[in-house]
């Protein structure tokens, strides 16, 4: 996979992948003695679901906090569309375009369903300051579309039942759902997920694979996803990256990286969980 | 009715709009404290300093005319025109606007990620700060301020509460002062207002969403900065309101910036983060301290209850419901 071409591949499954639009170079990231990212690079491609795997405390959250800049790292540089990222504040990042959501779910607890997924709408809400408190003129009209996009994510998601109900008193599964839908409502053009089905039962994992190849599928979005289920990883991404203690160990298509044996040695070999 | 009754429900009805008062200082704290974690000390001096503020455009005074005049050997202390009301109230509003953009540059975005304790004592420097500062701005002699809400008692309301009376009673009507009812109305439809804006409104939903976790927050673009000089301009106007009725009733003054501990006894009770809280618990301390000082205060304990009556309140509650009246039980994790 090195060698592949700078306008991008085909996958197996026919879909065709653009060029590189995410590249970290050489990052590493320190806390105090702590180097929880060493020397790590790899690119994201337009279009692609791009996983990173790896052992507890391999540093995969750390590279999504890198990504959408909750954490600055110490060296290396963070390319996206095209060129080089200033060291830029997490609000800045999303409006670029970069939605994520988290290992340990954070959500609105006390808002509904609703307003969780149409606070996600945020940077798609320009109506002047004064217009939208005072709710006239553009601010209005504005509301009105994002109140239909926000619903069409939720016939999307499948959570009409669940609209109005503040998510704090939502099951696990579906709050990862909505977190989902807030994601998807800021209509980014890259989507990163921690762990996104951690702790759900199998019918809840098959229903969240299928809405990530859904959202990539229909709305072309470029995700980068961080699972521990080898199963899930291996049948929905188009290339991984494998971490461990903070370094790249791997990094290719699901065969690839299946075969590689310090892959196996580090990670795969041992069973996890 | 009996005159009883009579009197006992204006004492109610004069400590619920007492009541409202507390409620709107308490909102200025609930409302910084939720989307900023700050317990902000300075909320009674942001009060007094908007009064100063706005009495000062009102009549026309020089800013620091006592710096101004020993430093240039002049004696100049008023430009000699008057701003009508409304407009000097829209100039407090922008310099309370300021002042929020001030603190929250200046003092908040260098403490980030700083213990609560450390906060709250940068709070206490500005209180303050901004104490010295008003004097200096404004000078510290007692003022009187008028914005053209009418005030003294109601004769309207007099006359009708006379006819309630039982036949043959000793009875001259309620007193109830005009300000009071103007006050109560404001504050409510500030309150609703602000209740509007923070569910239907764009950047009311990013206050919640800052309220409720500032790190999904910040993933869905929303500046946290941002939000802190909105929520600290609404306190401050928030602060503005309450100065206005105060400073009307009892003159600007330094005292105007100790209601704010009459906040504290109603945040203890509604609860630090709750807005209904805060409307509610101050609505109970107002009727229950002069229910208290009426029933129990001056016939059996010598007066002057209304001190310490409504901390006792709150202490009394905070043993039996700790997180407030409205707040979740806290239990902790093991
Ligand atoms: N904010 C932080 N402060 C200090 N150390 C941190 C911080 N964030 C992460 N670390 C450390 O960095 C290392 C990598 O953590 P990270 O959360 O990225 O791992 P991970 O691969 O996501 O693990 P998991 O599978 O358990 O989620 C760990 O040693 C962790 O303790
Ligand atoms: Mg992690």
């Amino acid at each position: 996979m090195n060698d592949m071409s700078p306008d991008g591949y085909t996958t197996p499954d026919g879909r065709q992948i653009g060029g590189v639009m995410m590249e970290v170079k050489n990052i590493t990231l320190r806390f105090g003695g702590v180097v929880a990212i060493k020397d790590i690079s790899f690119d994201i491609r337009e279009g692609e679901i791009r996983a990173i795997i790896g052992p507890n405390g391999a540093g995969k959250s750390s590279m999504l906090n890198v990504i959408n800049g909750f954490y600055h790292p110490q060296e290396g540089e963070v390319w996206f569309n095209g060129a080089k990222r200033k060291a830029m504040k997490p609000h800045a990042i999303a409006k670029q375009g970069i939605a994520r959501t988290f290992q340990n779910i954070a959500l609105f607890k006390g808002m509904s369903t609703l307003d969780n997924i149409m606070t996600g709408r945020f940077t798609k809400m320009n109506a002047g300051f004064w217009s939208q408190c005072l709710w006239k003129g553009k601010a209005e009209q504005e509301e009105i579309e994002n109140r239909e996009y926000v619903e069409k994510i939720i016939d999307f998601l499948e959570i009409q039942a669940i609209r109005k109900t503040p998510v704090g008193r939502l099951p696990y599964g579906l709050q990862k759902r909505v977190e989902l839908g807030r994601a998807l409502a800021a209509e980014p053009k890259l989507l990163l997920l921690d762990e996104p089905m951690a702790g759900m039962n199998v019918e809840e994992k098959e229903d969240m694979s299928r809405f990530i190849l859904d959202v990539n599928d229909e709305f072309g979005t470029t995700i980068a996803l961080i699972e521990h289920d080898m199963g899930v990883v291996m049948d929905i991404s188009d290339r991984v990256v494998v971490m461990d203690y903070g370094r790249k160990i791997g990094d290719g298509t699901p065969d690839v990286v299946r075969a590689d044996p310090a892959v196996i040695d580090a990670y795969l070999g041992v069973a996890h969980d | 009715m009996s005159a009883d009754f009579l009197n006992l429900l204006e004492v109610a009805i004069n400590g619920l709009m007492a009541g409202v008062l507390y409620s709107l200082v308490a909102l200025g704290f609930v409302l910084i404290f939720k989307a900023s974690g700050v317990f902000n000390y300075a909320q009674g001096v942001m009060a007094l300093f908007a009064a100063q503020t706005l009495v000062g455009i009102q009549t026309g005074q020089v800013p620091f005319a006592h710096l101004i005049n020993a430093i240039f050997g002049t004696e100049v202390h008023y430009f000699g025109w008057n701003v009508p009301a409304l407009l000097a109230i829209l100039f407090t509003v922008l310099v309370m606007i300021l002042f929020a953009w001030i603190v929250v540059k200046v003092i908040l975005v260098r403490l980030v990620g700083q213990e609560p304790i450390i906060l709250f004592m940068a709070t206490i420097g500005l209180a303050y700060f901004m104490e010295g500062f008003g004097d200096m701005m404004w000078n510290s002699e007692v003022k009187r301020l008028d914005v053209g809400i009418p005030s003294g008692g109601s004769f309207w309301i007099e006359d009708v509460t006379v006819q309630w009376a039982a036949e043959g009673e000793r009875y001259f009507g309620m007193y109830v002062d005009v300000l009071d009812i103007w006050a109560t109305v404001i504050a409510v439809a500030l309150v609703a207002s602000l209740a509007a804006f923070a569910q239907y409104t764009k950047p009311g939903r990013a206050m919640r969403a800052v309220a409720d976790d500032p790190t999904a927050a910040l993933s869905v673009g929303i500046s946290l900065n941002k939000i802190w000089i909105m929520v600290w301009s609404l306190a401050g106007f928030v602060a503005i309101v309450a100065g206005i009725m105060w400073g009307a009733k009892s003159g600007v003054q330094f005292s105007l910036s100790l209601i704010a501990l009459k906040a504290l006894p109603v945040l203890m009770l509604g609860g630090f983060t709750s807005i209904s809280g805060a409307i509610v618990g101050g609505l109970i301390i107002g009727v229950g301290e002069k229910l208290f000082e009426y029933l129990i205060g001056v016939p059996f304990l010598g007066g002057a209850t209304e001190n310490w009556f409504a901390y006792v309140l709150a202490l009394i509650f905070l043993v039996f419901r700790p997180q407030g009246l409205f707040g979740e039980k806290i239990i902790e994790r093991v």
